[in-house]
């Protein structure tokens, strides 16, 4: 399982260009952050022009793992050995983030300039620039404490990002946020600990040659699995999530439900296959968890009165399908099939999640926006107002619901082959459960959004391009559902 | 040679007119017209051409692969071109009618939109090459016409919408089941290939009849067979044309054209009879066809009583699969289309004796015929070709079933088929008796609902015309059954090609 995250090959010495574009890629959204607090930009253009080189150093370093396949780095700084690997599912996960960076990047000037943010609204863009930069080194790092430093600074930038709104309310959330948060680093730091005490090493390659099972191997594996999974907000650690987003910015939300929770999945997924190798329990945990999670979180979406709270509600519950997916992937006896589809079906669901979910977060915006109200039934009659923003949440919803052509259908699909095959039937059952309970919120919005006889709002009119670009992801997680082809490709390039 | 492009454009062609639709403004009236007649016209002449190419023998195929073992296919063979025909005829019939029917009304642009996308999903249904392609646009079919069947944006309307979601997405997750699980067991299985799953019937006998059970329950829901049928009387909400279409073409004809597709084209005849299936579907069906036409009778509104007989129609098309034997299969695949022809067309009246004289209930039609004498002639037509006169369309599909019956030796079939036709005559026959034999307003006694003088003939043109045609089109498809490229001979092509190999 753990030669999937492709620690150990590719010792192939990158050409001197793609040191560049590996130097931009990772510091390149921290730079223009910083260069955009000090001039922050009013329109999108600027924006857009920034955005080039970072997009170009991510197609660059995907056209050099095309040609020359899994690259790394190594660098001894003071006797201890740093390396960054760049592998299939790196390259997928860095393009994912900067696609999806770059687009919460066009949106907000149009945002703060409508939504009159107040003075803190420059910090916005160094925060989201460490975001970015910080997500993009946690998909190449390859030791522990690589990882935990971006971690930490990642979750701090973006407890300061959801508090920038300055209401109560969400200085409130983001405290409650940021105290969790330190929680879970903790807990991560003493697993971390753990694992130098007894093995004496920090690097990923070289711990898994020397992790045998064991009591140590264990209990380092609840301590960082349980820090990680109150940072991913996986259930039971959720509750932190929803009041956070209640009161955050758009694009904010954006980026964190995309991306921020899933850089914690992937790291809990990577380490446990590491230390967890052919554990039968602690998987199967998740699962059930994720089950309650599916549930849950969907029962949370259905019954909320809140625009903002059903969007972050049904993160929970689909994270959830992700949580069910775990004994398939950290297992024993699971057949290579069945762990080669569900494979596939996990990140495939992971990206068109994060797509939709940064679309849906900023139809939401919009929809908030443009009414001025933040319940559904504040969105009555917009039908007919606003046929576009309702359009991009519908084509997200598509994603979430997992219905054709989208990739959470392609990806459902994929999953649901593989617990066929491996008589999953629980799983099966939640995720198909899960399907229809989103298809419940989903369309109880719809609903509402449908009434003729509601009374008309004064709408103010949005900023042009707020609405393409939600658009643009949302049809990418469309897009993902036919054209699977090409990121499964670079996800089976990864380890070969 | 394989034309590629063929299949491929005219699914785009109406994707198209969706997003052109979509993205023109509210008042552009004209611009949206011409977008969706032309549209329509073209998809005509792209499915003509490939009826051409059918019948020359070729089977023009695009393909390109999605995950593993999943490949994207759409394939023009007999029996989805036959589909995709019926859809984008009535697609050009239901466009101008809809155009009429909408004048002046809220929403029209969302309304085409969605409208467009429906006749997508249903061409895609069509012309889907394998299961995993047949669900993406039968999933597709569900949501596009969500937005038509709540149109109205009344609290009706969206209640009928909640029934009708709940029924269809909890139907496409069974269907996703037993599709997971087919592809899990057999791996890719394509429509065309000719082997059929009677390699898996040693071992896995139960995992077949569990599939199909999926599979064909999932089906069933959007066929409206009972007890899976609530949902559609309470789908008359949405405005006419959408009923028209709904009902003639594409949500039960999309449920009914994938049992058939699952019958031929997956699990093979000769494997359903082995399985037992079919005797079970015709019980099924049987009972469906008596209990639709029984609720029907009891239905004092127009619009409801068309409901509940199409809930009957529609599972004629699976009782014909049922039988064993070419004529059943005749009879399933030609009422497919004539049922469509003539449902669309006594749609089409309802829906003109509501706008012209705010009719809605049957017995304040009493003279009707008088005031609005073509709505009461193609009206006629239809009921009496659902009774199955001769030499009407239906005639000659009760004709082919019940021999069809006979050679399968399921003489109770015979029965069901002559209680049912009686019950068509008893739910009919009343109202054609109120339209030519009764005096009304039109012969001064009374007043008509509501009634608006929307144009210089009896009704407004543009919701005139397509009915006359679908009605000329149900006639013209019974008397001239003998025919090249009729419904009745295009059935038999696919029929024969599915018994002789």
């Amino acid at each position: 399982m753990i030669w999937r995250f492709g620690l150990f090959d590719g010792t192939f010495e990158p050409l001197a260009s793609t040191h560049w574009a590996l130097v931009a890629a990772l510091g390149l959204p921290l730079l223009l952050g910083m260069l955009a607090a000090r001039l922050p930009p009013r329109q999108a253009w600027p924006v857009l022009l920034a955005s080039v080189p970072v997009l170009a150093s991510g197609l660059m370093l995907l056209s050099a793992y095309d040609q020359a396949g899994p690259l790394r780095w190594q660098w001894d700084i003071a006797g201890i050995q740093l390396s960054l690997r760049l592998n299939g599912l790196s390259v997928l996960m860095l393009l994912m983030t900067q696609v999806i960076g770059v687009a919460a990047a066009l949106y907000t000037p149009g945002y703060l300039r409508l939504s009159e943010p107040g003075p803190l609204s420059r910090w916005l863009w160094p925060l989201m620039g460490v975001v970015l930069s910080t997500l993009s080194l946690i998909w190449l790092a390859t030791d522990l404490l690589t990882l935990y430093a971006a971690l930490e600074l990642m979750g701090l930038a973006a407890v300061g990002m959801l508090m920038l709104s300055a209401k109560a309310s969400a200085l409130v959330a983001g405290m409650r946020y940021l105290l969790l948060a330190l929680v879970g680093s903790l807990t991560y730091l003493l697993g971390v600990a753990l694992i130098l005490g007894h093995w004496g090493r920090l690097d990923l390659p070289g711990l898994a040659e020397v992790v045998e099972p064991g009591p140590v191997a264990w209990f380092a594996a609840a301590l960082i699995g349980a820090g990680l999974a109150l940072k991913a907000a996986l259930f039971p650690l959720h509750a932190w999530l929803t009041p956070v987003h209640e009161s955050a910015w758009t694009p904010v939300s954006a980026l964190h439900a995309a991306l921020v929770v899933k850089a914690s999945l992937f790291i809990l997924l990577q380490l446990w296959s590491i230390l967890l190798p052919d554990a039968f329990y602690a998987p199967r945990v998740i699962a059930w968890l994720g089950m309650l999670a599916i549930v849950w979180g969907g029962l949370l979406a259905w019954r909320t009165d809140s625009l903002k709270t059903l969007v972050a509600s049904s993160t929970v519950a689909q994270l959830g399908y992700l949580m069910v997916v775990f004994p398939l992937l950290l297992g024993p006896d699971v057949a290579p099939l069945s762990r080669a589809l569900a494979w596939d079906g996990f990140w495939l669901q992971l990206i068109g999640h994060a797509f939709a979910k940064a679309a849906m977060f900023m139809a939401a915006g919009n929809l908030m926006l443009a009414t001025g109200e933040s319940t559904l039934k504040g969105v009555a009659g917009t039908s007919r107002r606003m046929p576009l923003s309702l359009l991009v949440l519908g084509v997200a919803a598509v994603t979430l619901m997992g219905l054709p052509p989208s990739a959470g259908f392609t990806a459902k699909w994929l999953l649901l082959d593989a617990m066929v095959r491996s008589q999953q039937w629980w799983a099966i059952a939640a995720l198909l459960i899960g399907s229809l309970l989103t298809a419940a919120y989903v369309f109880r919005l719809f609903r509402y959004s449908f009434y003729e006889s509601a009374p008309h709002h004064h709408y103010q009119p949005l900023a042009p391009g707020m609405d393409l670009i939600a658009l643009t992801l949302a049809l990418a997680a469309f897009a993902l559902g036919l054209l699977a082809h090409f990121p499964l490709t670079l996800l089976h390039g990864g380890g070969a | 040679m394989n034309a590629a492009w063929l299949p491929l454009t005219t699914l785009l062609t109406s994707l198209l007119a969706a997003v052109v639709i979509f993205t023109l403004p509210e008042n552009a009236r004209r611009l949206r017209t011409s977008a969706n007649l032309l549209a329509a016209v073209g998809k005509i002449i792209l499915v003509g051409l490939m009826a051409v190419r059918v019948s020359a023998g070729h089977e023009d195929t695009f393909s390109f692969q999605i995950v593993g073992n999943v490949d994207f296919v759409l394939r023009a063979d007999a029996l989805g071109v036959m589909f995709a025909g019926l859809s984008s005829l009535l697609w050009l019939c239901t466009t101008v009618y809809a155009i009429g029917y909408l004048e002046g009304s809220a929403n029209r642009k969302r309304f085409f939109g969605f409208f467009s996308l429906c006749v997508a999903s249903t061409l895609g249904i069509a012309l889907a090459g394998n299961l995993f392609t047949f669900l993406i646009f039968y999933e597709m079919l569900t949501l596009s016409t969500y937005p038509l069947v709540v149109h109205a944006g009344t609290q009706k309307a969206l209640d009928a919408g909640r029934i009708y979601l709940r029924y269809t997405l909890s139907a496409g997750v069974v269907l996703l089941l037993g599709a997971v699980l087919l592809y899990a067991l057999t791996g890719e299985h394509s429509f065309s290939s000719e082997a059929g799953l009677g390699n898996y019937l040693a071992d896995h006998r139960g995992l077949l009849l569990l599939i199909f059970a999926l599979l064909v329950g999932g089906l069933a829901v959007k066929a409206a067979m009972v007890p899976l049928h609530g949902w559609l009387p309470r789908a008359m909400v949405a405005p006419a044309p959408v009923s028209a279409l709904l009902h003639a073409v594409a949500v039960v004809k999309a449920g009914a054209f994938g049992i058939l597709r699952v019958i031929y084209d997956l699990y093979g005849i000769e494997l359903s009879v082995e399985l037992g299936v079919t005797t079970a579907l015709a019980v099924m069906a049987s009972i469906t066809i008596i209990y639709g036409s029984l609720r029907a009778l009891a239905q004092q509104e127009l619009k409801p009583r068309l409901a509940f007989s199409t809930i009957s129609q529609v599972s004629y098309v699976v009782l014909g699969v049922s039988l064993f034997g070419p004529f059943g299969t005749i009879g399933a695949l030609a009422h497919l289309l004539h049922q469509g022809l003539m449902k669309v067309t006594l749609f089409f009246c309802a829906g003109n004796y509501a706008e012209e004289l705010g009719v809605h209930r049957i017995d304040e039609m009493d003279g009707a015929g008088r005031r609005m004498p073509l709505t009461s002639l193609a009206f006629t037509i239809g009921a009496l070709g659902m009774i199955g006169l001769p030499p009407l369309a239906g005639f000659i599909t009760k004709w082919y079933l019940g021999v069809g019956a006979v050679q399968a030796q399921m003489y109770w079939v015979v029965a069901v088929l002559v209680a049912s036709s009686s019950l068509n005559a008893m739910y009919f026959l009343p109202i054609l008796h109120r339209l030519w034999f009764r005096t009304g307003p039109a012969h001064g006694q009374g007043q008509w609902p509501k009634e608006q003088r929307l144009g210089r003939l009896e009704t407004h043109g543009w919701l005139l015309w397509p009915m006359v045609f679908t009605a000329l089109a149900s006639l013209g498809a019974g008397l001239l059954a003998g025919l090249p490229f009729s419904p009745l001979d295009w059935a038999s092509r696919v029929a024969y090609g599915e018994y002789l190999p």
